[in-house]
């Protein structure tokens, strides 16, 4: 089973001041937020972040509802949107894999990869013998989860009790964060284009379709990047 | 609000779990330096950027409600105080907050 030992030291990483994890509050108080705007009730706005715990795809879920966009419509835009999920959990698996531990670990735990918890696995995991780091990252994960949950709560219960500048205050507080994380990964020829132009392409598609701009503009920046990072190198 | 909450909510918890799911399975197999590896990952930020930038410019919501001058004021304050700050994510995620707010508050 789970090596307390290994899992707790994982929790308490996300105590640090400079930790992904208090951005990430912030982020999902503001979904809470959001999702009570959108008429979602406190239940379905828990089960959204526990279930789904990626807020680029809570963040697509609700805009799509809001324009009326159709499921086959939420499920294409919102896997394309995490799918960003498969390279990071590619890249850190690898780091976590053990022969003594169970598998079954690595497919549950797979549900906490997202940008936080991943940002604080990756600088911390070297200090953890291999064995033991499976347990270290459900640690991590379950922390980072958990803030999420609370947090969604937290936003939905206080969206009552803010004024109209503070929640728009907070309705930044998604784009803004996700924003300057993209800024900081934009380190390679084919990632600067791939953000620069689906920057550009996502609202130059909404002025044709609404709907299909985020998809459309994402494929298309996407696959340009593709080939200016395969003609000019990374 | 035509769509089914619930629908929508497990519909976008199965699509987010299949790109984890997926990564674990490959994990030991997939090449990263492979040509479709890199093509998925263009792809995935560009489409995030896509929605962040949509949502900065074509806002719905509480955020619609303010002036585009007043969000590319807070859009530049921020990306200068992520990049004064070492690029940490927390000073201008929190700043980005009060700075809307106050603007928002003094200048509409």
């Amino acid at each position: 089973m789970i090596n307390p030992k290994y899992f707790f030291k994982g929790l308490l990483c996300v105590r640090r001041l400079d930790s992904p994890a208090i951005a990430l509050g912030a982020s999902f108080v503001a979904i809470g937020a959001l999702l009570k705007n959108l008429g979602f009730t406190i239940q379905e706005s828990i089960f959204s972040t526990f279930l789904t715990y990626a807020l680029p795809g809570s963040l697509i879920m609700a805009e799509s509802m809001f324009v009326g966009a159709s499921l086959l419509n939420i499920f294409l835009a919102v896997w394309l949107v995490n799918s960003r999920l498969y390279p990071m959990t590619v890249s850190l698996m690898p780091l976590l894999l053990h022969e003594k531990q169970p598998r079954w670990k690595y497919y549950l735990s797979c549900h906490f990869v997202a940008v936080s918890s991943w940002l604080i696995v990756k600088s911390n995991y070297e200090n953890i013998e291999k064995e033991n780091r499976i347990d270290f990252w459900i640690g991590i994960g379950t922390a980072t989860w958990l803030i999420a949950i609370f947090s969604t709560i937290l936003g939905y219960l206080a969206s009552d009790f803010l004024n109209k500048d503070m929640m728009i205050g907070l309705a930044v507080v998604n784009p803004i964060y996700f924003m300057c994380a993209m800024i900081g990964v934009m380190k390679t020829n084919s990632l600067s284009s791939a953000i620069i132009l689906g920057a550009i392409l996502g609202p130059s598609f909404y002025l044709i379709s609404p709907q299909w701009s985020v998809l459309f503009g994402g494929v298309l920046a996407g696959t340009i990047a593709f080939f200016i990072g395969e003609r000019y190198g990374d | 609000m035509a769509t089914n909450i619930i629908l929508a909510i497990l519909v976008t918890s199965f699509a987010t779990y299949i790109s984890r799911f997926f990564g674990v399975l490959t994990s030991e197999k997939i090449n990263e330096k492979s040509k479709i590896y890199r093509w998925f990952n263009c792809l995935a930020y560009s489409t995030l950027a896509a929605l962040i930038s949509r949502i900065l410019i074509f806002p719905s919501g509480d955020l619609g409600e303010t002036s585009f001058l007043i969000r590319i004021i807070v859009i530049l304050l921020s990306i200068f105080i992520f990049f004064i700050t070492k690029r940490n994510l927390v000073y201008p995620t929190v700043f980005s907050a009060i700075i809307m707010s106050l603007l928002n508050s003094y200048l509409t």
